[in-house]
């Protein structure tokens, strides 16, 4: 039969081509000890001179690329900040260009490309995915600045064009963490302050393993670790950045745990509902949850991109050099606290700001070795992160000076280390 | 009795099927339907945006969205030919009355196929045979995806519309497996990976999908229309035991025709990926195509050259109404896409009532 014939063929051409596959995946492993490679600060401009052809602002194009639209909390933070930073540099509507629901494929260097043949003078996209296709379109159009929030590639890429940005948010989470560790303490601490063991207890719904969520639990942790010594904290991954069903299972699982407190790195009201139905004390992210969760929100914690707009418009107009990679910072109002809810303990604003004077001056550090151990030891100069290159291996020393230096070697966050007190429990729901 | 006088006193009108409607009105009516739907669209347009002007606006963003700039009217292209290919693939086997809803994981299969191959081989070995590899691994991936369900449909009659979908969940996971392999877990997307594609012909970019798909919808038109194979399987589709009474092997002609169907939702998953400035894999990559295209392929009455004009038309309404929404600061852009879309849909749908049924109202004289 021909058909057989056919089929016959094509499993052989399979199985020849699975056979060529094997044969070129053998990459060889290894890891170079060394200095971390140079890189450049983060937090200061290299230079001031004049580079590009200053733009009036009057005449300035800015061309936004959004993954999804204002129906997700995370795109909704970022058009809030494009609205404002537009506003506040006078820019009429028919200057700022938007392109919503871009998804991380070849339909972001077309929009890419399109809004530079529209005429745009810089270019932002928001999601880490978007990377890559934004970066082709910067090659092409090497008159056009393009910004990238969330992203990696800028320095290692080295176009003069492409920059990267983030803020510290470990250093919001921390603060936010210490919002928590007064409520546990007021809720069960004893006439000495202590927490029992199993009051001691509270969980955290993640999205994904990455150390962009792995960095904001573990800042998180410590934040409340340093009102509560023993405190413990179990870990749930839902493998979505929205999926309100699993983040409310996964709030739900930690609660019948015995957590006594939940934060959350997901874009959805999933926990905050659980935790106001359960009457378990949440702690948000991206905004607050008072007008919903009225009787168990506490505070949360976000980033304002509002100052990054601001400054990338007006470096364009000045004709200046943006950062290669620029860090946000409590400083520059990039991270921020929202309000402290009507649930929260006495004195939290008070203890907040004690710990942010000190995270300003440099008295306190959020990830500070001797504060936490990995498998029962401190962590050492010989602790590796994965900062460069997209082989997706460790290959910067982030540990000196007693500190993990987080959002220090590049913008987005790379602490990667699950330390103790903290259980990774498992994943709620699947994609689907 | 009561009942009786009810059903004596006539109607005010009463619907009367027909046959025998004239081509001109059929398209009179097709065409008023479009109208409504656009004025609708272009209303609801001025109340979202808050602007009176919008209405006018709406209907010049439309056509900014796909024919603006050169660039915008070459992407045109790009996304009308997948949204064909995928609908040519569907339509033998829903003529065939197989209900195979699984396109878009026949596709996304075909898509992760050639990206498997560009992964491993891009860059190591000359371009062409990367292409040719990619072409062959997206065809036989597309096919296995169609196959399976075909095969347990044929022997043992299992139901092709739940299977076909459950199809659709293998391959996403399938994706996202790979994807966690080469990212080491900390991605859900990949970046672009780079050469290996076909971009362009002759020098004009993003052409080539088109120009491969038009050839399939020329092929796919022949053999459903003068090959043998087309008339069987319209047969198996109008009735089995027909089909079995003049000696049509039923099983032999669900299986080549779901065959058929995956090859060229692989090669619609190839030009994804194969057919791309920036070539990538993700789950969302054939975003919902593979069954937007079951409606392309229906209202198209399964017709290879209506097709041609109604994708284009759904692509049009798609990118028009994204650029609308753009234009005018529209918060949730995707949801207005969405209602646009639907609004025309719905209107086109409800008018091939009126092409099949008069309404006779009641004279007055007869009161």
């Amino acid at each position: 039969m021909k058909l057989k014939k056919v089929l016959a063929i094509v499993l052989i051409i399979a199985v020849l081509a699975v056979a060529a596959i094997s044969l070129v995946a053998c990459v060889d492993d290894e890891n170079k000890k060394g200095e971390n490679p140079a890189y450049p600060d983060i937090f200061k401009d290299s230079s001031d001179e004049v580079v590009n052809t200053p733009v009036a602002m009057s005449d300035i194009k800015v061309g936004f690329i959004f993954l999804h639209d204002e129906n997700s909390t995370y795109d909704k933070n970022f058009i809030d900040a494009a609205n404002a930073a537009t506003a506040a540099l006078g820019l009429t509507q028919d200057q700022v260009l938007f392109r919503t629901n871009i998804p991380e494929s070849e339909a972001c260097y077309n929009a890419a490309a399109e809004l530079a043949e529209a005429g745009c003078d810089v270019i932002f996209a928001d999601s880490f995915g978007h990377e890559t296709f934004l970066l082709q379109a910067a090659k092409e159009y090497p008159d056009v600045q393009f910004c990238h929030a969330t992203g990696t590639h800028a320095y290692d890429e080295n176009v003069a064009n492409f920059h990267n940005a983030f803020a510290s948010i470990y250093e919001g989470r921390y603060l936010a963490g210490i919002a928590a560790g007064m409520k546990l303490k007021e809720m069960y601490g004893d006439a000495n302050g202590a927490v029992s063991a199993a009051n001691a207890k509270i969980g955290y719904v993640g999205a994904f393993p990455y150390a962009e969520v792995i960095s904001g639990y573990t800042s998180f942790y410590l934040g409340v670790k340093s009102i509560v010594s023993n405190v413990t904290m179990e870990v749930i991954y839902t493998n979505s950045w929205y999926d309100e069903t699993a983040e409310r299972e996964g709030a739900n699982k930690l609660i019948a745990n015995g957590a006594k407190l939940i934060s959350q790195h997901a874009d959805s009201m999933g926990a905050p509902s659980a935790c106001e139905q359960a009457g378990i004390p949440n702690v948000s992210y991206n905004g607050s949850t008072q007008a919903s969760c009225p009787t168990t929100y506490i505070i949360s914690s976000k980033i304002n991109w509002e100052p990054y707009f601001e400054y990338m418009i007006r470096r364009v107009s000045e004709g200046k050099a943006i950062r290669v990679d620029w860090c946000g910072t409590i400083e520059t109002n990039s991270v921020q606290l929202t309000e402290i809810g009507a649930a929260a303990a006495e004195g939290t604003a008070e203890a907040i700001n004690t710990a942010k004077a000190e995270l300003l001056n440099g008295t306190r550090k959020v990830f500070d070795i001797t504060k936490f151990t990995c498998n029962g030891a401190q962590i050492t100069e010989e602790t590796m992160a994965d900062v460069h290159g997209s082989d997706f291996k460790p290959d910067s020393y982030p540990v000196s000076d007693g500190e993990y230096k987080e959002s220090f070697y590049r913008s987005a966050p790379y602490f990667d280390l699950i330390i103790d007190g903290i259980t990774v429990i498992g994943n709620v729901g699947g994609q689907a | 009795m009561v009942a009786e006088k009810k059903k004596e006193k006539e109607r005010l009108f009463h619907l009367v099927k027909r046959n025998d409607i004239e081509p001109w009105k059929k398209w009179i009516i097709r065409i008023a339907s479009v109208i409504i739907a656009a004025l609708l669209a272009g209303g609801i347009f001025a109340v979202v945006a808050k602007d009176s002007a919008a209405f006018g606006g709406f209907f010049k963003e439309m056509w900014k969205g796909s024919f603006g700039t050169q660039r915008l009217a070459y992407v045109f292209t790009s996304d009308w030919a997948i949204l064909m290919c995928i609908s040519l693939a569907v339509t033998p086997a829903f003529k065939m009355r197989f209900w195979n809803i699984g396109a878009e994981g026949q596709t996304l299969a075909g898509a992760l196929g050639a990206a498997i191959i560009l992964y491993y081989l891009g860059g190591k070995i000359v371009e062409p045979v990367v292409i040719l590899f990619m072409f062959a691994a997206a065809l036989f991936m597309g096919m296995l995806w169609a196959v399976i369900p075909a095969i347990f449909k044929a022997i043992w009659g299992t139901n092709e519309t739940l299977f076909t979908l459950m199809m659709n969940y293998v391959a996403i996971q399938l994706t996202n497996f790979f994807v966690n392999l080469w990212t080491r877990g900390t991605q859900t997307t990949m970046g672009n990976l780079g050469n290996g594609t076909i971009h362009g012909i002759l020098g004009i970019p993003y052409i080539q999908n088109a120009v491969i798909v038009a050839i399939v919808t020329i092929i796919i038109f022949i053999y459903l229309r003068y090959f043998k194979h087309g008339y069987e399987l319209e047969v198996v589709g109008e009735s089995q035991n027909t089909a079995k009474y003049i000696g049509i092997n039923v099983k032999k002609v669900i299986i080549r025709t779901m065959l058929l169907s995956g090859v060229i939702c692989g090669l619609a998953g190839f030009l994804l990926v194969g057919g791309s400035p920036t070539p990538t894999i993700n789950a969302e990559l054939v975003a919902g195509r593979g069954f937007t295209a079951i409606l392309v392929s229906w209202l198209s009455k399964f017709g290879p050259l209506a097709m041609i004009f109604v994708t284009a038309f759904v692509v049009f309404l798609q990118t028009g109404a994204k650029q609308g929404s753009n234009t005018y600061h529209i918060g949730a852009s995707s949801a207005y896409s969405d209602i646009i879309v639907g609004l025309f849909f719905l209107i086109i749908i409800a008018s091939e009532f009126f092409l099949n049924y008069r309404i006779k109202f009641r004279k007055k004289e007869g009161k």
